[in-house]
């Protein structure tokens, strides 16, 4: 039984003539801690894909279940990061932003900033906990909202290119931290990227999609051990067979 | 005002110009007083104390004016943003009603409220509504996408979702409506006060000096209404700005 159930998805929705299909009969599961990387190329529908599984979008055909059940919606038992900074409300500190999730669960002030605390301490900015977002640099602010996805338990992690719009040194890093941090807390995760660099170093798994319509074109597992050294043969050899099914 | 100095050098070239002017003879120094005399006639009004008086009967006008604009404007521009039947109802009204110049309802608002204080309040309520709900509905609709997601995704919906992300999301244009609308009410209820204020107010000051011309009276108060002008806008506006919405980084404040 996997954590997370994709069960033939299709998404179709209204072109400038005809119903344009994004998505057609997508199926994988994901297991229980199991950190899977959905590839492709700008346009293949894998963000479409990642917002389905939050919630955000009805699939027009098939069903997510996450934990046997049918996702219907939105739910605390997903933590969503983006790839955009703005993410974050500007008008709360680091901490505060952290919070909101345990504010909605009715967490009482004084637990939710000490859950918030300790998930800034595992990202590395508990001394920034009074910081404003605009006063934080882009690495900075992602890694808070992985905190503030993170903060109010939900046992899936659904990431959308969250590294994407970051400098090269500053997304290797950030890379590193996700490990740590994914070592840490166990979580199911869902990771959409186009890097085929950072799916092999991330994924236990990675599912490729092609575009027009977004189908499964292939998946390949990664046994590697962490933390994955990126010049290793066999590293490269990963990229190769990634790169192979992205043409 | 980031350069103090050039500020002062532009006021001190100004003054120097109308004082020239003033003594050349052109007109009579009945006409055109001297800085001197002006200044004089300032020292008396402001040690008789009745200018206080003046200038508290012209702020509690804007008080009540401006604190019924944003009672009734405020919810009405969020409505706007968050429904849109609300949206479709209300723009037509606020687009028609709008462009109107304030002043160009002295009239209707003397034969309605009597001259007086309700008359001068309606009117900056009328000046002030606009600006209020223009900018606060644009305030909500602007509310960035990513943050209604993002806590739609950590269970906040509905009211919750509005007082903790819409209201937050909308303040920099809701703070810019509420400047917006100062600015428009100093100007409606000291022309206001001209016509349909009797004994008090700014605006009565200037118009009553006229009978008797004493253009010393009338160009003191005028300085004392921009001064204060400014002050609002420095003191109360900006440092509002700054603490909030300046210091979240989501405008850009002067001097930052």
């Amino acid at each position: 039984m996997h954590h997370i159930e994709l069960r033939h998805i299709g998404f179709e929705y209204a072109g400038a003539e005809r119903a344009v299909v994004a998505l057609r009969d997508i199926s994988f599961g994901v297991g229980e801690s199991e950190f899977v990387c959905v590839v492709g190329r700008s346009g293949c529908g894998k963000t479409t894909l990642l917002n389905i599984v939050a919630g955000f979008l009805q699939p027009t055909k098939g069903e997510v279940l996450i934990g046997g059940k049918a996702v219907t919606g939105k739910g605390l038992d997903r933590g969503i990061v983006f790839q955009d900074f703005a993410q974050l409300f500007p008008w709360r500190t680091a901490q505060r932003n952290v919070e909101f999730g345990l504010e909605m669960k009715g967490v009482t002030r004084q637990e939710r900033a000490e859950v918030a605390r300790r998930f800034l301490r595992l990202v590395d900015l508990e001394p920034f906990a009074g910081a404003y977002p605009h006063e934080l640099s882009g690495g900075m602010q992602q890694r808070v909202a992985i905190a503030r996805a993170l903060a109010y338990n939900p046992s899936v992690l659904l990431m959308d290119e969250p590294f994407a719009a970051l400098d090269a040194l500053t997304r290797d890093e950030m890379q590193r931290l996700l490990v740590d941090v994914w070592g840490e807390t166990r979580k199911t995760v869902i990771y959409v990227t186009h890097n085929v660099a950072e799916a092999v170093y991330l994924a236990d798994r990675i599912v490729i999609l092609t575009p027009h319509p977004g189908t499964v074109r292939a998946e390949i597992r990664i046994p590697l051990a962490r933390p994955r050294d990126v010049l290793s043969v066999e590293f490269l050899e990963y990229q190769r067979q990634l790169v192979g099914h992205l043409r | 005002m980031r350069r103090p100095g050039a500020a002062v050098l532009s006021f001190v070239v100004a003054g120097a110009v109308w004082e020239a002017f003033a003594r050349s003879g052109v007109f009579s120094s009945a006409l055109t007083p001297s800085l001197v005399d002006i200044a004089a006639t300032l020292g008396r009004l402001v040690l008789s104390g009745r200018i206080f008086l003046h200038i508290g009967y012209t702020l509690w006008r804007i008080l009540i004016g401006l604190g019924l604009a944003c009672l009734v404007g405020i919810p009405i521009g969020m409505l706007m943003g968050r429904f849109r039947f609300v949206e479709r109802f209300v723009l037509p009204l606020v687009s028609v009603l709008s462009p109107i110049p304030s002043l160009a309802w002295v009239p209707v608002f003397i034969l309605w409220f009597g001259l007086g204080d309700a008359a001068a309040m309606a009117l900056v309520f009328y000046a002030a509504t606009f600006p209020v709900i223009l900018n606060t509905w644009t305030g909500v609709r602007s509310v960035n996408r990513l943050w209604l997601r993002a806590a739609r995704a950590m269970g906040a919906d509905g009211r919750v979702l509005f007082v903790k992300v819409v209201l937050p999301g909308a303040l920099p244009l809701v703070i810019a409506g509420f400047r917006q609308a100062f600015a428009r009410s100093w100007i409606a209820v000291v022309g206001g006060e001209m016509i349909a204020a009797t004994t008090w107010g700014l605006g009565f000051v200037i118009f009553d000096a006229k009978e008797f011309l004493n253009t010393d009276v009338m160009l003191g108060t005028l300085f004392v209404i921009g001064v204060l002008g400014l002050g609002f806008e420095r003191l109360i506006f900006q440092t509002l700005e700054r603490r909030s919405v300046g210091r979240w980084g989501m405008v850009r404040t002067a001097g930052s």
